[in-house]
């Protein structure tokens, strides 16, 4: 019973997806896809307590009962779990947060479609966790990017559907390269599992089938991951598309991907073949520098809000591939931490954002002159959620960055240090560039009579912000859990 | 398209043709070739050919948008729910060997009735796109 939950986790969104559109009533659908993010989002809180707290740390699942090399193997450890848990969690809130916010910005007609793509597109992300077959790898990253595609160009200006369209050719070639990828490791080997591939891999020396393949893969992956230069769609994608989605793509879709990139590299190839032989990590960590220190300048000089975030998204991007890049267990578990801390310090703000958005039907800078006071609250958790993303003590920005100094410490890597420590003085920039905007700005006459968001917004949001306090000061999820999962991958 | 006779003739003969090799290409794959993809695509020809011909109103008046879009989550579901009904009787997701008595014919049962899922969704989906381009006019 326990290991048919691995599976149900996906299937329960892929099954409710189509039932939402034969429901058809936006309210009814409504509380379905409610009723199904809290099934989900058990489902993951449980499967990562049970893969902690076990013994072998994993769970197994022979998906129509084929055995493991030859029929596609579910297998959860405590990072796919652990990433589940973020995915869904997210899902939960987002959906919690959306009901006035999705009325507002997608037409009245759409919305049953919106939640159907939301629920595929959730199944995608989960699906990816928790599979341990390539090639489903590749099937479920592609449910969840057309899912991902139709939820941007939902928006109601005609831009999204341009922001949508850039990113459906970024994200095939993308999905191409990784599907050529797994199709020269399957033509070499003869199998898909990732960890019979792993075994075997391990045994070939020099086979130039493997190196392309890696190539493919790798470079496939960095641009769904965004990282710099293969981060254009990004922006666009981010700010165009109705905040719901935003919010949920900055908090899970990147993520997802790093996920994919960190299995298939350690997994599949080896630490061994990716960072020694390869040498990944110093290609990764230049790429992660210049993909830190790029997106926090062009944060800067944004001018509207929703642009800044997805500019800093890139920039934070960098820290998750920068721990990777460190190849042991503290720069992994900083990396892991990272996806977790900013799984909630960037939704958090893009929803914070749509608050304001509601209110002014703007996200231009200009637009939101001197709201502190008549949005007291909103305001309030932007202040707190840039904090965290700056990595100020006592925020759970501040516990990622912390072990990813420690990291780079560990490795006698002081210019990484001095690299992390002026990129977050940048974020200093760019957080106060909203602060200013929102308390220091005389209001315009426009701002005066603006009401605060209303409570069915606030209350997700506000848990959300509280957590952004709470997973500074108790780490045992975002720093006990994920070194139990960075030991499991690096295994030492 | 009212003035050739024969097209519209000969397309009123082919079109039950046509969707009954549909159905022979559906519930004939799993011995030859043929599945629930290739069958939903000719299923969805003979009626694209029913839109050329006899124009885009005609065909929406047999099925609606709307409808097609019930039956293209319908397909999924089909699909889906064999997996669940497996999990019910007590085997993993889409084991089919517990859907009868025997594992040989389980399987059977099983791979025919999610491809029919397969084709119900190819075939409402592959229309659906089309009644859109179809629908598009030049200030769209």
């Amino acid at each position: 019973m326990l290991n048919q939950l691995i599976v149900l986790q996906v299937v329960i969104p892929l099954i409710a997806a189509p039932l939402c559109i034969i429901l058809s009533n936006a309210k009814l659908v409504r509380a379905f896809v409610i009723f199904v993010c809290t099934a989900s989002f058990s489902i993951s809180a449980y499967l990562l307590y049970f893969v902690s707290t076990s013994t072998t740390k994993t769970i197994s699942y022979a998906l129509g009962g084929w055995a493991a090399p030859f029929g596609i193997e579910y297998r959860m450890d405590i990072m796919s779990a652990l990433i589940g848990l973020i995915v869904s969690f997210i899902a939960l809130i987002v959906i919690l947060y959306g009901k006035r916010s999705i009325l507002q910005e997608i037409p009245e007609k759409k919305i049953t479609l919106f939640y159907t793509a939301f629920l595929l597109c959730l199944t995608g992300l989960l699906g990816i966790t928790a599979t341990g077959d390539a090639f489903n790898v590749f099937v479920f990253l592609e449910i969840s990017s057309l899912a991902s595609y139709a939820l941007i160009s939902l928006g109601k200006s005609r831009a999204c559907l341009l922001a949508a369209f850039r990113y459906l050719i970024m994200g095939t070639v993308g999905a191409t390269f990784i599907l050529i990828g797994i199709g020269l490791l399957y033509a070499h080997t003869g199998t898909l599992n990732i960890y019979d591939l792993g075994e075997k891999v391990a045994k070939l020396h020099d086979i130039r089938t493997i190196y392309v393949a890696y190539a493919f893969i790798v470079i496939g992956l960095a641009i769904k991951v965004a990282l710099f230069p293969f981060h254009l769609w990004l922006p666009k994608a981010y700010s165009e598309s109705p905040t719901v989605v935003s919010a949920f793509l900055a908090g899970t879709a990147t993520k997802v991907a790093i996920y994919a990139l960190i299995r298939f590299t350690t997994a599949i190839f080896g630490i061994k073949f990716s960072f020694t032989t390869l040498q990944l990590d110093v290609i990764l960590l230049v790429l992660s520098i210049i993909t830190i220190l790029y997106g926090s300048l062009v944060a800067i000089f944004q001018t509207d809000i929703k642009r800044l975030m997805a500019y800093s998204s890139i920039a934070q991007i960098g820290y998750m591939t920068l721990g990777l890049s460190l190849i042991s267990v503290l720069g992994l578990q900083a990396s892991l931490a990272h996806i977790f801390n900013h799984a909630i310090i960037k939704t958090s703000l893009f929803l914070l954002i749509g608050c304001l958005v509601l209110r002014m039907s703007s996200s231009k800078l200009s637009d939101l002159q001197g709201l502190g006071k008549a949005m007291p609250f909103t305001s309030a958790g932007i202040v707190i959620g840039g904090f965290s993303l700056i990595g100020i003590p006592l925020t759970a920005g501040f516990v990622s960055k912390w072990y990813l100094v420690l990291a780079a410490l560990e490795q006698n890597q002081w210019w990484i240090v001095a690299v992390i420590l002026f990129a977050s003085l940048l974020a200093v920039v760019y957080v106060w560039k909203i602060i200013e905007v929102l308390y220091f700005k005389p209001a315009k006459e426009t701002n005066v009579a603006v009401k605060e968001a209303p409570l069915s917004m606030l209350i997700p949001v506000m848990f959300l912000v509280f957590l952004n306090i709470y997973f500074g000061i108790e780490t045992s999820l975002n720093a006990g859990i994920t070194k139990a999962a960075a030991m499991q991958i690096i295994g030492s | 398209m009212k003035h050739h006779i024969i097209l519209r003739i000969v397309s009123k003969i082919l079109i039950p043709i046509i969707m009954l090799f549909a159905l022979y290409v559906q519930f004939h794959g799993d011995f030859g070739p043929g599945g629930g993809f290739q069958a939903g695509v000719i299923f969805a020809s003979a009626l694209i050919l029913h839109v050329l011909v006899f124009g885009l109103e005609n065909t929406q008046k047999v099925i609606k948008s709307t409808t097609l879009q019930i039956f293209a989550a319908l397909g999924v579901l089909i699909f889906a729910g064999v997996g669940v009904v497996t999990m019910l009787l007590g085997g993993e997701f889409l084991n089919y060997n517990y859907l009868a008595k025997s594992a040989v014919s389980g399987q059977h049962l099983g791979i025919l009735i999610i491809e029919l899922g397969v084709g119900i969704t190819v075939a409402s989906v592959i229309l659906l796109i089309f009644y859109h381009f179809a629908g598009l006019k030049a200030d769209d």
